[in-house]
């Protein structure tokens, strides 16, 4: 009966071992992500210099899409003031996004980005983005939303378009910045 | 494996033949049934609860055909149907499959290796008396404002959180009060046979089914407890602000895939390595022949297993994964079509000049082994990476997992019931009924999916209650096979009562002549203990 309660208590550990792992793959999974760029999260700001260090591919041509959703429950509008661009890798572009609260209340957003194909989104480089910053809207708002980016040059060949989608949503309580 | 013959009985059994008609059972309901440690009462009660379950999702099944026999809304809600094909996969997978499983386990495992009973009998009463519990909570969510829970049994996020209805703690509680269950039970499983194995029992000599359920024992402590993990995120995303798998937060609903499906696969093996078991046992019986490659079924269900945690991604080949990820994913599915195939071969090479007769144990078993193999077919043709972009989410998914598992996984467990009711009982079923039971549930079960092959190779996405025309005529023949195959399983409801009545002949010792092992050894119905004295095996 000894053996049994060792056996036993094993099993339990093995248990509580699988519960916690189920828990660790969420930090593996975001490392992982980082690395690779392979949910499509995009990597934080760059330096415009970056861009400058790189030379201008005029003989290759991208296809940038912008697509935007609007979280359930949000009374906001979002549109890009273009569809899509056809860009050069290496060289900088301006867009802008048309923001407007629609609700009769004032509101914090953010914006979250995500681009697809995963594997490209290491390649989307923004050097300025509304998606860096909380966005407060008053009632009826509406904001001019600026982004500037430049595809890397060392994007994969068989990549010729990125879809850049932004998912905005409504921060809990607004925050003012001091 | 072969334990002597009539002409040695055991001791411990010619004790149990004096003592028969006073075995001390406990008297009265409650004592016998609610805390009762007796494994064999405890199988029983997993076994009928099982069966209950497997009606209850039946009946939901029908709902669901029969909203599907006519294009268009004809009698439910949408929302209604989604909370049918949801609530029927989760009682079919966590009520009906895994519980019947366990019942066999705990009716036949210390009677085959030779222990007195499971190892922790006190246990062994609470793991199957969670179960009514956590499935009268789901159930009871059905019928509260907002509905039960309608995102399908994988409930993806965020599906079940964003969007889900009010009752998803509950829904939440019950997979805890499964998993919970199931883990209690598994370890069971592992420390009856890893203990109290009957001197000399080797483990190369334990019967097929006692194998295959070690090892099934072994992927449900691993995989039950990421479950309760996924769901509790589930929960705490809904209800307590977390963000595990919402985006606005920095979470991703990709990985509930991802962590969903590491349990998700290997459950599906855990819903079919005992099976394996039950078909390792019924084959030789009837062929009269020793099982062929004893050895090989053991590595084979090993490899099976451990590969299980390599392949989960291939029910998500169409959420953007690199292509190095789809290759890799690609050749770990269709490595473990070759372990799968040994057991195949090995059954057939069994069967081969042996001298065969088809009881109705037998024509389950010979059922299973030909439909499993069309659903494994179907199987590789879904790990095909570049055509699963074609059939995912098509009822093409729906016919391959209800070929592996109806004709897989719940054949497999009625011959179990049809080989093992003499024993259980006492007496023999009802032939002629159990072979009309097996021949109307193999044609209908035939009719009923066989036809969603095409209609997922031409386009028909699965879980929606309304399609396009030109799907009409194949839904109404896979709905009529659908109420057929549910009308059949009626028989088999008669056919259980009238054994357990005691109607019918008496079942000799060993009513099947080939059959060999410790269970045919004791007397039919088998005493309510057995083994109390360790068995002596040769
Ligand atoms: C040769 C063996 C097998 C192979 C290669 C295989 C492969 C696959 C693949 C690739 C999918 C995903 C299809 C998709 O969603 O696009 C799938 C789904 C599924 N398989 Fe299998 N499978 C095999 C055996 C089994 C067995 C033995 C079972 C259970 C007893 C099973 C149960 C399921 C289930 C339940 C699903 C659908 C899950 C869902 O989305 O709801 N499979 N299989
Ligand atoms: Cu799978």
């Amino acid at each position: 009966m000894a053996s049994s309660r060792r056996l036993v208590g094993g099993l339990c550990l093995v248990v509580f071992g699988m519960f916690g792992f189920g828990f660790a793959l969420v930090p593996l999974y975001q490392v992982f992500c980082d690395l690779t760029g392979l949910n499509g999260k995009t990597s934080n700001i760059v330096n415009a210099q970056a861009q400058s260090s790189q030379g201008i591919d005029i003989e290759r041509i991208v296809t940038v899409e912008f697509v935007t959703y609007i979280s359930k429950g949000m009374q906001w509008q979002l549109t890009p003031k273009v569809e899509q661009l056809k860009v050069h890798p290496g060289q900088m572009y301006e867009m802008e996004f048309i923001a407007t609260n629609l609700s009769a209340k004032d509101q914090v957003g953010q914006a979250v980005p995500s681009v697809s194909p995963g594997q490209g989104a290491n390649y989307l480089n923004k050097t300025e983005c509304f998606c860096f910053n909380q966005q407060p809207l008053a009632a009826g708002e509406t904001a001019t939303l600026p982004l500037r980016f430049f595809v890397d040059t060392e994007l994969p060949q068989d990549i010729s378009t990125l879809t850049l989608s932004y998912t905005l949503y409504e921060l809990p309580q607004p925050q003012q910045k001091g | 494996m072969s334990t002597g013959s009539a002409s040695n009985p055991l001791v411990s059994d010619a004790d149990e033949h004096i003592h028969e008609g006073h075995d001390h059972k406990p008297k009265g309901f409650l004592a016998r049934w609610v805390y009762t440690t007796n494994h064999k009462d405890i199988g029983s009660l997993y076994l009928l609860f099982s069966f209950a379950m497997f009606l209850t999702g039946g009946a939901m099944a029908m709902v669901i055909r029969a909203e599907l026999f006519q294009p268009g809304l004809q009698l439910l809600e949408p929302n209604f149907f989604n909370q049918m094909t949801t609530v029927h996969g989760l009682i079919m997978v966590f009520g009906a499959v895994m519980p019947a499983f366990v019942g066999l386990a705990n009716w036949m495992i210390p009677v085959m290796i030779g222990a007195p009973d499971m190892a922790l009998p006190r246990m062994n009463n609470w793991s199957f008396w969670i179960l009514p519990f956590a499935f009268s909570l789901m159930l009871m969510t059905l019928f509260m404002e907002g509905g039960g829970p309608n995102f399908g049994w994988t409930f993806y996020a965020p599906l079940s959180t964003k969007y889900s209805p009010d009752s998803t703690a509950l829904f939440v509680f019950a997979v805890h009060l499964m998993g919970i269950s199931s883990i209690m039970g598994a370890i069971n499983v592992i420390v009856t046979i890893v203990n109290l194995r009957a001197p000399g029992m080797t483990m190369m000599k334990l019967p097929l089914f006692v194998w295959t359920w070690l090892i099934t024992a072994f992927l449900l402590i691993a995989v039950m407890p990421v479950l309760a993990g996924v769901v509790t995120m589930v929960l705490t995303d809904k209800y307590f602000g977390t963000s595990f798998f919402d985006a606005a937060g920095g979470g991703d609903p990709v990985m509930f895939q991802h962590i969903f499906w590491f349990f998700g696969h290997p459950e599906v093996y855990i819903m079919i390595l005992p099976s394996f078991g039950i078909i390792s046992a019924i084959v030789p019986t009837f062929s009269r022949k020793p099982l062929f490659g004893y050895a090989s079924m053991v590595y084979a269900t090993a490899s099976i297993a451990g590969l299980s945690f390599l392949v989960w991604a291939h029910h998500m080949f169409t959420t953007g994964m690199p292509v190095a990820a789809e290759l890799f994913f690609m050749y770990c599915t269709m490595l473990i079509s070759i372990p799968t195939g040994v057991k195949v071969f090995n059954w057939v090479a069994t069967m081969w000049r042996g001298s065969l007769t088809f009881e109705v144990p037998m024509l389950f078993a010979i059922a299973f082994i030909v439909l499993f193999t069309i659903g494994g077919f179907s199987g590789l043709m879904l790990a095909i990476t570049p055509v699963d972009f074609q059939y995912h989410d098509t009822y093409f998914v729906v016919a391959h997992f209800h070929y592996v598992l109806v004709s897989g996984a719940i054949f497999s467990i009625m011959a179990a019931s049809y080989y093992w009711l003499p024993k259980w009982t006492g007496y023999m079923y009802d032939e002629g009924l159990a072979k009309w039971h097996f021949w109307c549930s193999l044609i209908s079960v035939n009719v009923l999916f066989f036809p969603m092959h095409f209609l997922g190779l031409a386009g028909m996405p699965r879980r929606i209650p309304d399609y396009a025309l030109q799907f009409a005529n194949v839904n109404a023949v896979v709905s009529l096979g659908g109420f057929a195959f549910g009308l059949s399983q009626l028989i088999f409801l008669v056919v259980v009562i009238k054994c357990m009545r005691g109607k019918g002949e008496r079942a000799a010792a060993k009513p099947w002549e080939g059959a060999e092992g410790l269970e045919w050894e004791m007397p039919s119905p088998a005493p309510y203990h057995t083994h109390t004295t360790p068995p002596e095996i040769k």
